[in-house]
């Protein structure tokens, strides 16, 4: 009997959760503190919100629902309510295209804002350009998420620069402005972004002059980098150049530190966060960041207290990209003056709106925003401290 | 539910199908456990997309010249593994998959780790549907044959096998090979459903799934492993609506599963014509003599 039971129990499990899902979520939640309207425009977005991105999905998703809410309270999108629909793809490339296949035929999206990872971002395009909707990438680095052989993807777009744009300025100041000419690269051979970091600061290095004297590799996931911060010790460098992110960062500081190595280090956008601080205060000192933007900027600080206050959390670096995105997304649906997913796409190719990252101006022949300046930023007795902007031809 | 998106969810079943069926045949029927079938699917898809790109032959050539590459890999691999015993030989699958994503991250002509963007965009549900058919009837008259009894004798008492004359490393080699191939074309089709592949795609965590359907739909069950993929593939799409307690729904659905039915979904039972007639039977035989099914 209890066999039975359970078969029984677990059926209706089954039939529950189908009819459970085959009903989508009502937009009630999403748009209640604006007036009642007739008209709601969708939004989608995607991005993890489990797995080891989880946390900067969750901040994505966060930003993207404020952002539209406070839309929302102003009157909305040309008069309509917005509604915000957020799928996760657990950072796989196949779910990825599930949740956009979802999103624009069953939810009928104007736009999609996310993925923050590049692999998803290239992997949706072809989907995007089957329903033509346009999709606005948030930390996607990697050039091919917009182009791809020359040919622009006419569904794409990004708000954020680029890997060898972030690689070039990461060389060209540590040669230009630091002055330094030795420089030794430690790098995630199994990751896709710091693979592209590496590749154009070694290219950008090697032009300007300098010298890369030990180029060491590690995987994902590894704790341990002693026996390649050795061989860097050997090759005693200026500058050690750790495109990856801040969990690594931190053990591969404190570890490199432990060795004796004095030499100053430097990274990009996968560093900012305060777990790096907590975890290696002492051994990041006097190091370089390439960043989106600096983070004290007054500017910034609204959006900055707004975020807290809301959800009792730090802004992760993904919150501002997503900020941009919205903004940017806003600016091209007034631009059309329409909702209409071909309309806002022919918008955001020639939109150019202020971001809390900087001016975006979008290219027609790139889709990325061009002439963002990167921020350059020290860590001084565990602060973000602001040193310039920067930018490289 | 949008035909558009239902479609998209059937396109990749029936890819996981595929490699599902061919781990079937190493887990299910020949008894040894695999971690590192990512890895064969992962040497498919990137020679399929090779030869439909660069040597630009029709799909299904480059499919099966990806099947086959897996194939020639399994065939390197099981000399070098296949005298390992039980778990053995499971570390030394898990070994090898890393293996093979830590190459393809390495070699920069097929993107490295950043990813091979643009690759066709071949794969279609009718396509899928074929091959999948074929993968399936070719399993169930391999598993009826000779060469099928023997694996099964092998899974069962490879001792004994061995004992009365089995080639019991030549099964076993037979068996991972057929079951790459599967692995390989999977892979293949993969590659050209998502326009795009990348090392990550292909990490432990695929092969570990694979694994996870086959026991879920019970071992030793072909029809097992179809319905096992089929329902595992659609079902963290069908609780979107649980948003972020999506995975943690959809784990605990699977370890309801498992427990209350420890033997899987069909439990080495099969869907055929016959075994429906006598389901059916058994009920209404049931009815009338008002037994009960409780027990065993």
């Amino acid at each position: 009997m209890r066999r039975r039971i359970y078969l029984i129990v677990l059926a209706a499990l089954l039939v529950v959760t189908l009819g459970v899902a085959g009903c989508t979520p009502k937009p009630a939640q999403e748009n209640t503190a604006g007036p009642a309207s007739a008209e709601v425009v969708k939004v989608g977005w995607i991005g993890s919100l489990t797995g080891d991105q989880a946390v900067w999905g969750q901040c994505e998703l966060n930003t993207v629902k404020m952002m539209f809410e406070e839309i929302n309270a102003k009157g909305g999108l040309l008069g309509k309510q917005v509604e915000v629909i957020g799928y996760d793809t657990r950072g796989d490339a196949a779910e990825a295209v599930n949740a956009v296949k979802r999103l624009t035929s069953q939810d009928k999206v104007a736009a999609i804002i996310g993925p923050n990872a590049s692999g998803q971002a290239i992997a949706i395009s072809s989907v995007l350009e089957e329903m033509k909707v346009p999709d606005i990438a948030t930390v996607a680095t990697n050039p091919k998420v917009t182009v791809v052989d020359g040919n622009v993807k006419p569904f794409n777009f990004r708000v954020c620069f680029i890997d060898p744009y972030q690689g070039a300025v990461a060389a060209g100041y540590a040669v230009d402005v630091l002055n330094l000419k030795k420089a030794a690269i430690l790098y995630d051979v199994a990751d896709d972004y710091s693979q592209g970091l590496t590749e154009f600061f070694e290219k950008t290095f090697v032009e300007k002059g300098g010298e890369i004297v030990a180029k060491e590799a590690f995987k994902s996931g590894d704790v341990d980098f002693r026996p390649q911060l050795s061989k860097i010790k050997e090759a005693n460098p200026e500058i050690i150049f750790m495109p990856y992110f801040f969990k690594e960062v931190a053990l591969s500081a404190n570890q490199a530190r432990e060795l004796g190595i004095n030499a100053v280090l430097m990274g990009g956008d996968g560093w900012p966060s305060d777990v790096l601080i907590e975890m290696a205060k002492d051994a990041i000192e006097g190091s370089y960041i390439v960043n989106h933007l600096d983070f004290n900027d007054p500017e910034v600080q609204g959006f900055k207290d707004a975020y807290k206050a809301k959800y009792g959390l730090a802004v992760e670096l993904n919150g501002y990209m997503a900020y941009d995105a919205v903004k940017l997304l806003e600016a091209a649906v007034n631009k059309a003056n329409s909702v209409d997913p071909i309309t806002i796409k022919d918008a955001l190719e020639t939109s150019s709106v202020k971001g809390i990252t900087g001016q975006i101006t979008i290219s027609k022949d790139t889709h990325n925003p061009e002439g963002k300046d990167a921020a350059i930023i020290k860590m001084v007795n565990g602060e973000y401290v602001f040193q310039q902007k920067y930018s490289t031809k | 539910m949008n035909w558009f998106y239902i479609k998209g969810i059937l396109i990749l079943s029936g890819i996981n199908l595929l490699a599902v069926l061919g781990l079937s045949l190493l887990t299910g029927f020949t008894g040894l456990f695999s971690f590192g079938h990512a890895g064969f699917m992962a040497i498919g898809a990137y020679t399929t997309a090779v030869m439909t790109i660069h040597f630009h032959l029709p799909f299904m050539v480059a499919l099966g010249v990806g099947g086959l590459a897996a194939a020639l890999a399994s065939l390197i691999i099981g000399k070098l593994t296949l005298n390992l015993k039980g778990d053995y030989f499971c570390i030394a699958t898990l070994g090898l998959g890393e293996a093979i994503r830590l190459i393809l991250d390495n070699v920069q002509y097929f993107g490295g780790a950043r990813g091979w963007p643009g690759i066709p965009l071949h794969t279609s549900l009718l396509n899928v549907f074929i091959i999948d058919v074929v993968g399936i009837v070719f399993l169930a008259f391999l598993i009826r044959s000779r060469h099928g009894r023997n694996m099964i004798a092998i899974r069962e008492e490879e001792l004994a096998s061995q004992i009365i004359g089995i080639d019991v490393f030549k099964y076993k080699m037979k068996s991972l090979m057929i079951s790459a191939l599967y692995a390989g074309v999977a892979g293949g089709l993969y590659g050209h459903y998502l326009g795009f592949l990348q090392p990550k795609m292909f990490q432990i965590i695929k092969s570990t799934e694979l694994t996870i359907i086959v026991i879920f739909g019970g071992l030793g069950s072909i029809s097992g492993s179809a319905l096992g993929a089929v329902i595992l593939t659609a079902l963290p799409e069908a609780l979107r609506s649980f948003d972020k307690w999506r995975l943690v729904v959809y784990g605990a659905a699977v370890i309801f599963i498992m427990i209350s039915r420890p033997q899987g979904l069909m439990g080495g039972y099969e869907i055929t014509p016959t075994n429906i007639k006598c389901f059916l039977f058994r009920f209404v035989k049931k009815d009338k003599k008002h037994q009960g099914m409780g027990g065993r």
